[in-house]
């Protein structure tokens, strides 16, 4: 077993050996190291032929036609692209943009630009499990709605949102619907044919790829048109210029691959062990799982024992890497956005943690850190005045704390 | 983050964690803080007729810091009397534990509990 042992998938994954192995071959003099836009010699032409096969192997992860793939940096880019793109180009129809407050922050930080540049964003709420109201969402759009974005599984707490429906609602008010899908992609099955989005970001590393590359899927019917974030020679169908990095994509189409073929595999191995984990901790008082328990993806379990602080938790959960929904470690004292659009209670999530599970994780694993969380949940409380109260019978909530 | 071996020694083995009867009226009882903030800690002295800290528990709700500095301040004022506990300063605490600028607060709080709990005790004692 190697310690720590590794559970925030959510975070980045290692790269699949099988796609190590295929990035390898794109590097030196020996392998295809060739620009892809050099069309006078073979170099070129065999680099633009890996580009060729990875780009339809991610088309065929989700179902897409492979033309409709743009390579990018990463879902942060991808977002960039699709949500100002979209905005700036179909600006004379309308300046209303609508989204969610759980989103990540390259969405939410993307949107605030937005506003800075005259546009008028609607940050919808959720429900208490994650969830966003259809109701709300339609209450919200407008004549002037140009955009919804809406991602398809939380990073933070893994709830799913019910991105068949939305798009829906889009098409039939002709909204243009971006999906952010960087947690989703190659875990969940994805049928663009199906699915009535016009944009969806991915990103490789969260799907055992490399760092570094990502990939924005622009739907051609209806033809869906975008303004480029990055000039310079017109790669991409003018959609994103610069040298396509041909290893980065080489292996981004290969952990495309074996993610498709491994699809069932990989959910039934990280469905038993979040049972397990879960089986596990479950009779430990005040301890909550974060979202919707049955819309969702298994993959990322975020859970709360209450009334003790998640930064201490981590500290004593040292035989594993995960993360808090605590932001004690960053200079705010805010805990997370997301826990608390979901209407947690401070304590509640300070007290977070989020355990994600992947491809690599072993039954050992869980075994491990289902006793190493029993014991430190029970050492933490003894030293927590919050749990001594609330055994004593305090009211948490009617107390006037000195805040500071 | 990575802690100091002062703030990981404390944590790993919290001196003097417990709570005294809050009502026995040679007990002084801080508790500064607050939930959404991510910290609270319960500061408990036990101060006898000269006016000599006796003994010290603590329970915090809190980050490593928050904890290692309460568990160091419970250490630091046995003994003491109680303008010399009331004289620790955050900055001694803070250095002590080689606390970084993020975790500043932890050694104030750390502070606030000593003077809430002898703002406790001589409300206690006028009564």
């Amino acid at each position: 077993m190697k310690l720590p042992i590794y559970l925030d998938y959510a975070a980045t994954t290692p790269v699949d050996p099988r796609v190590a192995e295929q990035m390898m071959n794109c590097l030196t003099m020996d392998g295809t190291f060739g620009n892809p836009a050099s069309r006078s010699h073979r170099y070129g032409w065999q680099a633009e032929e890996l580009v060729d096969i990875a780009r339809n192997n991610i088309a065929e992860l989700v179902n897409a036609d492979p033309r409709e793939i743009v390579f990018t940096s990463g879902a942060t880019e991808s977002n960039n692209l699709a949500i100002k793109g979209a905005a700036n180009f179909y600006s004379k129809k309308g300046k209303h943009v609508i989204t969610a407050k759980t989103e990540h922050k390259a969405v939410l930080d993307t949107c605030r630009e937005l506003e800075r540049q005259g546009y008028e964003v609607t940050y919808l709420d959720v429900m208490a499990n994650g969830l966003i109201d259809l109701d709300v969402l339609e209450k919200a759009m407008r004549d002037d709605t140009v955009l919804v974005s809406i991602m398809h599984i939380n990073n933070e707490i893994g709830v799913m949102q019910d991105i068949k429906k939305i798009g829906e609602m889009c098409r039939e008010r002709k909204i243009i619907f971006h999906v952010d899908a960087a947690q989703s992609a190659g875990k969940v099955a994805i049928d663009l044919t199906d699915l009535k989005v016009d944009l969806m970001s991915f990103s490789a590393h969260k799907m055992y790829g490399p760092k570094g590359i990502g990939a924005l899927y622009v739907r051609r019917k209806p033809r869906i048109r975008l303004e480029a974030q990055m000039h310079g020679g017109g790669h991409e169908r003018g959609f994103r210029s610069g040298t396509l990095a041909v290893h980065q994509i080489v292996g981004m189409g290969e952990a495309a691959r074996v993610a498709k073929e491994d699809m069932e595999k990989d959910t039934q191995h990280i469905i038993e062990l979040r049972d397990r984990l879960w089986n596990g901790i479950k009779h430990i008082e005040e301890t909550y799982i974060n979202g919707d328990m049955e819309q969702r993806f298994p993959g990322i379990f975020n859970v709360s024992f209450n009334f003790v602080e998640g930064e201490s938790l981590i500290m004593a959960l040292k035989d594993m890497a995960v993360s808090s929904g605590s932001a004690c470690t960053s200079a705010s004292l805010e805990p997370s956005y997301v826990l608390r659009a979901l209407g947690l209670s401070d304590e509640l999530a300070h007290s977070s943690i989020r355990f994600s599970i992947g491809r690599f994780t072993t039954e050992e694993d869980i075994d491990h850190v289902i006793g190493q969380v029993n014991n430190s949940i029970d050492k933490l409380r003894e030293m927590s005045p919050l749990w001594e109260m609330f055994k004593d019978g305090v009211d948490l909530s009617k107390i006037e704390w000195a805040g500071h | 983050m990575a802690y100091s071996e002062k703030v990981i020694d404390h944590y790993e083995n919290p001196r003097n964690v417990g709570s005294f009867d809050k009502n026995d009226p040679s007990i002084a009882t801080g508790m500064v803080g607050a939930p959404a903030c991510g910290d609270v800690m319960k500061l408990q002295l036990k101060i006898d007729d000269k006016g000599i800290i006796s003994d010290a528990k603590f329970k915090t709700y809190g980050c490593g810091s928050a904890i290692a500095s309460s568990s160091l301040v419970t250490e630091w004022v046995k003994g003491k009397s109680i303008e010399e506990a009331q004289a620790l300063s955050n900055t001694e605490i803070a250095e002590e534990l080689a606390l970084p600028p993020v975790k500043i607060h932890c050694s104030i709080l750390a502070e606030d509990a000593i003077k809430a709990a002898i703002e406790d005790y001589k409300s206690k004692s006028s009564n």
